[in-house]
């Protein structure tokens, strides 16, 4: 059978509905998680915009009720009041106890002249009149500046507004403790990785930042990116570790409130969900494959199987056809034979005949003739033998129908031939099912197939007697019979030389024959065959070089008709 | 052997000739016919013990018609049947026809002369008691020879 053919099918069976299958799985977990992906990180963005926004609210807020408490002081007291560094240190207290955050508080004359002072440093006498926020605060009125070292030394930022008393103004300036506000502003880290920090216009720490950064250090962050709304930017450093930057302007649009998040950490939900997700399509691939390597190879088993079975059966066909055929051939040759070789019969004897007359007993050839006429006679009888096989054969005498017990005949067959077998040291063991039914058959023709197929095998192994006799062991014939749903099943196995693959088609074509010329017409098998056919039954052989041969005779069960 | 007439009816006539030269040397006295027609002509001339019939005649009536017509004009006569293989079915038509036997071809004289003998034994049988069954019934009725020849002149 032609393996690779079944092989290539299987495999195309295979790929192509893995293929199929593959195809919309993938790409159903694809967009599944491409989409989910998608809408995860809308939700993080949100959520980091949402943080930023409120986030800088909230500092605004404090900016501006530090502000606003500073406008109140300045604008509920007098110059002359405040520049009595007691009454300031009093009113200082009572803003530290109602808002807090402040470290400082001053009082700065028109001319940038710093007059009174309460906070830890010394810094009462300096004039800030050359200060760059110092016009600020004379121009617009209200100032908060950026965090800057200034006259103390360490960064800070200063909240500062102008009073407008009659025709002359002051300033009221307070400092505000960075710690405090760098704490408020740090409260909107989340996570491990989360940060939260203020930058000015030009990208400078206003706060001191979680990780790699101080103040008033440079900020990487390009502040132009970032729009008038809280916007949310995307940033990958070169480990790929990706980071999400959400900003939001305050205090006037001078400050930039930064919120970054590491979206590894924001996303491990959506990894174990990719995992799970990962895992579910894996397993579905698998029993994909598992089923379909399973349903693929089992299919194509069937159809193999089948295709054995339809050649095993055509072969049948063709095998009996042929064998119909040349039966028919054989029978219309055997006619021809036969006439003529009735009339040599009688001329021969004829011939034989007129030898006993006088004048020929004188002929000095006599002896010769007579043995030629012998041979002839003698050959004309072979050539009769073959005939009536042939036309045994072809002969169409229906079957007569009897009762018979297989299991009978085929004792009766053997007691027939035991007594052959036993001469050329062959022993013949039985194994009889003993409830085989009673079948409705011929019984010659039965006895005629195991006859022939039992003497066969004896003569099989007396072929073989030279090892019999070197190994000294004997030679062994068994037969079986059992019963299955629809026939008698007998077996003949011999332990003979048994028939090579080649000849194994042709033991049942007429005139064949592997015995010496002159022993065997070669018409044994042919003719059992033929009955067998007409029976219903099968017959088929199993050989193996050196191992021997079984014949298996299938006869269907009829059952006898009730009388 | 007792002497007896016999006739062998055969298409082939090398194979009759021999047959007919084999059984007269053999002092049968043997008559031969080419075809049923013939056959059935010379039965009319002249009675014959044993037929020896073959049943496979192309052209003309055939063994089993001639046979037919045989068992008309002598009912005594025994018939052994030749035959291929074939035709043995044919055979055993004629048999029941009342044929005596058949034989296969090609056969051996010396089964012909076997069952030409019991064929002959079986007519001798037969004749016998026909035979003694009319003496016994001319001795008890002798008046019946009349309804006898009547019988036969029917």
């Amino acid at each position: 059978m032609k393996t690779p053919l079944y092989k290539n099918l299987q495999k195309k069976i295979i790929v192509i509905t893995l293929v199929v299958s593959f195809a919309p799985l993938v790409a159903l977990g694809a967009t599944i998680y491409y989409q989910f992906a998608r809408m995860y990180k809308e939700k993080i963005e949100e959520q980091i915009r949402y943080r930023a926004s409120a986030q800088a609210e909230a500092v605004d807020l404090f900016l501006k009720e530090r502000t606003a408490i500073l406008c109140a002081m300045a604008d509920t007291h007098t110059f002359r009041d405040m520049i009595d560094e007691k009454y300031l240190a009093r009113i200082f207290e009572v803003m530290n106890a109602r808002a807090g955050a402040f470290v400082d508080l001053g009082v700065i004359s028109n001319s940038g002249q710093h007059l009174a002072y309460v906070g830890p440093y010394d810094l009462k006498g300096l004039n800030y009149y050359q200060q760059p926020w110092f016009d600020d605060v004379m121009g617009k009125g209200v100032y908060v500046s950026n965090v800057y070292m200034g006259y103390r030394q360490s960064p800070h930022f200063i909240i500062a507004v102008r009073r407008q008393e009659g025709l002359s103004s002051w300033i009221l300036r307070a400092t505000i403790d960075p710690d405090i506000f760098g704490e408020i502003v740090r409260s909107a880290q989340v996570g491990k990785t989360g940060d939260a920090f203020i930058i000015d216009r030009e990208g400078i720490f206003q706060t001191r930042p979680r990780f790699s950064g101080e103040i008033l250090h440079q900020c990487h962050l390009n502040t132009r990116l970032f729009g008038t709304r809280t916007t949310v930017i995307e940033e990958k450093s070169i480990q790929g570790e990706e980071t999400l930057y959400a900003g939001s302007w305050l205090n006037g649009g001078k400050w930039l409130l930064i919120i970054s998040q590491e979206a590894r950490e924001e996303m491990t939900g959506l990894l174990a969900t990719r995992n799970v997700e990962i895992v579910i399509v894996l397993c579905g691939l698998l029993a994909i494959i598992l089923t379909t390597v399973f349903t693929t190879r089992m299919a194509v088993n069937r159809l193999r199987d089948s295709d054995q079975k339809m050649n095993e059966l055509n072969a049948q066909l063709i095998q009996s056809d042929k064998l119909a055929a040349l039966g028919k051939m054989a029978a219309g040759v055997a006619h021809e034979i036969n006439n003529p070789l009735a009339v040599i019969i009688q001329l021969t004897g004829w011939m034989e005949d007129l030898l006993y007359e006088e004048e020929f007993q004188k002929s000095h050839n006599y002896e010769e003739y007579k043995q030629a006429i012998r041979d002839i006679e003698d050959h004309v009888e072979r050539a009769r033998k073959v005939v009536h096989s042939m036309l045994g054969y072809a002969r169409k005498m229906e079957p007569i129908l009897e009762d018979v017990d297989v299991n009978e005949t085929l004792n009766q067959t053997i007691d027939l031939l035991e007594n052959y077998a036993r001469i050329n040291n062959i022993d013949i063991e039985t194994d009889l099912a003993s409830d085989l039914p009673i079948i409705a058959n011929d019984q010659a023709q039965l006895q005629q197939i195991f006859l022939n197929l039992i003497s066969n095998a004896i003569d099989a192994i007396s072929k073989d007697k030279d090892v019999t006799k070197e190994t000294g062991s004997r030679g062994l014939i068994e037969i079986e019979s059992r019963q299955t749903d629809s026939h008698i099943v007998v077996t003949i196995s011999d332990n003979g030389p048994g028939i090579p693959k080649d000849q194994q088609k042709r033991v049942f074509d007429p005139f064949f024959t592997t015995k010496e010329a002159g022993k065997g017409t070669g018409l044994g098998l042919w003719i059992i065959y033929g009955i067998i056919e007409k029976m219903g039954g099968t017959v088929s052989l199993k050989s193996q070089e050196g191992e021997g041969t079984t014949f298996t005779v299938r006869i269907p069960i009829v059952k006898p008709e009730k009388k | 052997m007792d002497y007896f007439r016999v006739l062998v009816v055969d298409d082939e006539e090398v194979f009759l000739k021999t047959l007919v030269n084999r059984l007269n040397k053999r002092n049968v006295d043997t008559t031969g016919a080419l075809s049923g027609e013939e056959a059935l002509e010379l039965m009319r001339q002249k009675l014959f013990d044993v037929v020896i019939l073959d049943v496979k005649m192309p052209g003309g009536i055939d063994g089993i018609e001639a046979l037919r017509e045989m068992k008309k004009i002598q009912p005594l006569a025994e018939v052994i049947l030749l035959t291929g293989h074939a035709s043995v079915e044919t055979s055993i038509e004629g048999m029941k026809l009342g044929a005596f036997d058949y034989l296969l071809k090609p056969i051996k004289l010396e089964d012909l002369l076997v069952k030409m003998a019991q064929a002959f034994e079986r007519k001798d049988t037969h004749d016998q008691k026909i035979r003694s069954a009319r003496i016994k019934e001319l001795i008890r009725f002798p008046g019946r020879v009349f309804e006898q020849e009547k019988e036969e002149g029917r």
